[in-house]
């Protein structure tokens, strides 16, 4: 018992380190720049300096533009989990390496790469025109940075509901289905309380990232779409000013913890759905 | 107490890498502008000096580099910053005095740019390159007689302008078609800049750094805030292009060569700055990206087509021109703030 808990110990060692290190410390420091001014004394003016109607916009689309691209991640992740989770789909191991390849380039080069499709004389276009279609301005605007956001992170919804389907016993399934249950009775009080679990991480994969990407609002929003992301990498990288870039993205945390925490006891609340 | 924190928590994390670096060679650590010199110098450099090994880093604008230089504890030897970044750095003691005694070729660069206002005595700095602030435009889509930073601004060009993201130049140029300096100092004036700028957003068809260059390239955009060098640049691979220096004046800069007060490795970085300062590699440098040489001898060997280009604007031009100036950390963070919400306001 003591050895396990000893080795126990030791293999979490380097974890620890890199929790502490990479987690905690920074989010320390992060904390001790949002409630200090430039003199290091404590002061709430990095927050009040948020409460103006053009910071609070954008950090509303932010959330609002996050929350729309989890909506359709699920929408459309929530199928294909389930395709790859059943037995009817015979090149499944086709479908998730072309899911997963793209997730071999860097998350940069993959936005980039969308530029050269989607600009005025990008690919898209040209080939509309050759079309005789009119010329689309795709870029630069609220569709762009939801799709970016769709695009980049879809994955990251679709594996964790894949697992926890996976994880469903068939016999549950075959029990529903012997006592009379139809396909979509099935669906709806079997499989999906069931993937509850992989439908909450993949909203929190989608959701977190998407509220605080920057990179995506400035290579597909043209610079045009701010969102709360580039704000605080402007306070940090351009103005310098670390105590108000800190304060908002204390203020972004508080705000993702909250909405994960509604999402959460709104699953609680869905298990009493369960038999 | 922020200074100790952030460098226990960066001497850990570096720690852990620096084994890698020592190989006994001097490491010149160069941070220069992006897109603002001949990569093969570099290579040339360390074949002269082979004890050295550049490490060679790029930022995006003035800004990034001094938020980089004051709080990251990584210690750069050369920086080629710009004219008020330079006085900025000066006043605040951030600057090693050159030793021009390792610096001779400093007698190449022709004279008249030197001792310029934002270093007097001429202490700190060798200049590197000088260019203007214009607008490229595709003279397929754009035709004017006269260019003024008004067109900027003018509903006609909906969805038409690649601005320039850069603090100053965006700012500046608004103030300016509003009729004020380069340098105002004046709040009002700046809220009247922002409101500008905020206004211009259904003219602008991306904001871009040196991402810019590529669109225009490609003929994304009819016109861009350009700097001259990208400018010429651009216009060498795109036939169609075409650059114009505003009438109501524009902005005049002078990017030169620095060393930190921190460097570590002065005597290496002066060697670098002397080198830099070679006629073959200066003109290997001009002819690279495109921007104005302070080099004597470079100039005088241009091609006659070059030396009568927007890259060498007559003098009336010049004079009308604005150099940018330091403005003070109070009206700086004014600057600051008024960015931020201009960033927020789109």
């Amino acid at each position: 018992m003591k050895k396990n808990n000893l080795l126990r110990a030791v293999a979490l060692f380097p974890f620890l380190i890199w929790i502490i290190l990479l987690i905690v410390v920074p989010v320390i420091l992060i904390a001790y720049y949002g409630l200090t001014n430039a003199d290091g004394v404590f002061s709430l003016d990095n927050f009040r300096q948020f409460f103006q109607p053009n910071y609070l916009r954008v950090f509303g689309r932010s959330l609002y533009l996050a929350l729309l691209a989890t909506v359709i991640c699920l929408l459309v992740g929530y199928p294909i989990a389930m395709i790859l989770a059943g037995n009817t789909f015979k090149r499944k191991t086709l479908l998730v390496v072309l899911l997963i390849a793209p997730m071999w380039m860097n998350f940069l080069l993959r936005t980039y790469a969308w530029l050269t499709l989607l600009e005025g004389n990008g690919v898209f276009n040209t080939i509309l025109q050759s079309l005789g279609l009119p010329k689309q301005a795709f870029l630069g605007n609220v569709n762009a940075v939801v799709f970016g956001m769709v695009y980049n992170f879809l994955p990251y919804m679709i594996f964790p509901i894949y697992t926890s389907i996976s994880k469903i016993p068939k016999n549950i399934i075959e029990a529903a289905k012997d006592l009379g249950g139809g396909n979509v009775i099935c669906f709806f009080r079997i499989i999906l309380p069931l993937s509850v679990p992989g439908i909450l991480s993949g909203v929190t994969m989608v959701f977190v990232p998407g509220v605080t990407t920057f990179v995506i609002s400035q290579f597909l929003g043209s610079g045009k779409i701010t969102l709360i992301g580039d704000i605080i990498e402007q306070q940090f990288m351009h103005a310098g000013n670390w105590g108000f870039g800190a304060a908002i993205s204390i203020i972004v945390m508080i705000a993702v913890v909250l909405c994960m925490w509604l999402v959460n006891r709104f699953s609680d609340d869905s298990e009493v759905i369960m038999p | 107490m922020k200074k100790i924190a952030l460098l226990l928590c960066l001497v850990l994390c570096f720690s852990v890498f620096s084994g890698c670096s020592n190989s006994g060679k001097t490491v010149l650590r160069v941070y220069n502008w992006g897109e603002y010199i001949d990569e093969s110098v570099i290579k040339e450099f360390e074949k002269r000096f082979p004890d050295i090994r550049v490490q060679y880093e790029t930022y995006t604008d003035n800004e990034i580099m001094y938020t980089k230089i004051t709080n990251s504890s990584t210690k750069y030897d050369v920086l080629i910053p710009s004219d008020y970044m330079i006085e900025r750095l000066i006043g605040e003691n951030m600057l090693a005095p050159l030793n021009f005694d390792n610096i001779p070729n400093y007698s190449l660069i022709d004279n008249k740019y030197k001792n310029l206002d934002f270093d007097p005595e001429n202490k700190y700095s060798v200049p590197y390159m000088w260019g203007t602030l214009g607008i490229l435009y595709d003279k397929t889509k754009v035709h004017e007689e006269h260019f003024t930073w008004e067109m900027l601004f003018d509903g006609k060009y909906a969805n038409s302008i690649l601005m320039k993201k850069d603090m100053r130049d965006a700012l500046g140029v608004s103030l300016k078609s509003l009729g004020y300096s380069f340098n105002s100092v004046d709040a009002g004036e700046l809220n009247a800049a922002k409101d500008r700028l905020s206004a211009q957003k259904n003219n602008v068809l991306a904001y871009v750094n040196d991402d810019g260059m590529d669109k225009m390239i490609a003929g994304e955009a009819p016109m861009a805030l350009m700097y001259s060098g990208d400018a010429a640049y651009c216009i060498s691979e795109n036939d169609n292009l075409a650059f114009a220096i505003p009438e109501d004046g524009s902005n005049l800069f002078f990017d030169s060569m620095v060393i930190p007060a921190n460097s570590e490795h002065k005597d290496a970085a002066e060697k670098f700055i002397n080198f830099m300062c070679e006629k073959e590699i200066a003109e290997k440098n001009a002819n690279e990206i495109g921007y104005s040489t302070p080099h004597t001898g470079v100039y005088e060997a241009l091609p006659a087509e070059v030396k009568n280009s927007f890259a060498y604007p007559e003098t009336d031009i010049l004079e009308k021109a604005e150099i940018y100036k330091y403005l003070g950390e109070e009206i700086t963070s004014m600057y600051e703030r008024v960015w931020s919400e201009f960033q927020a306001s789109l």
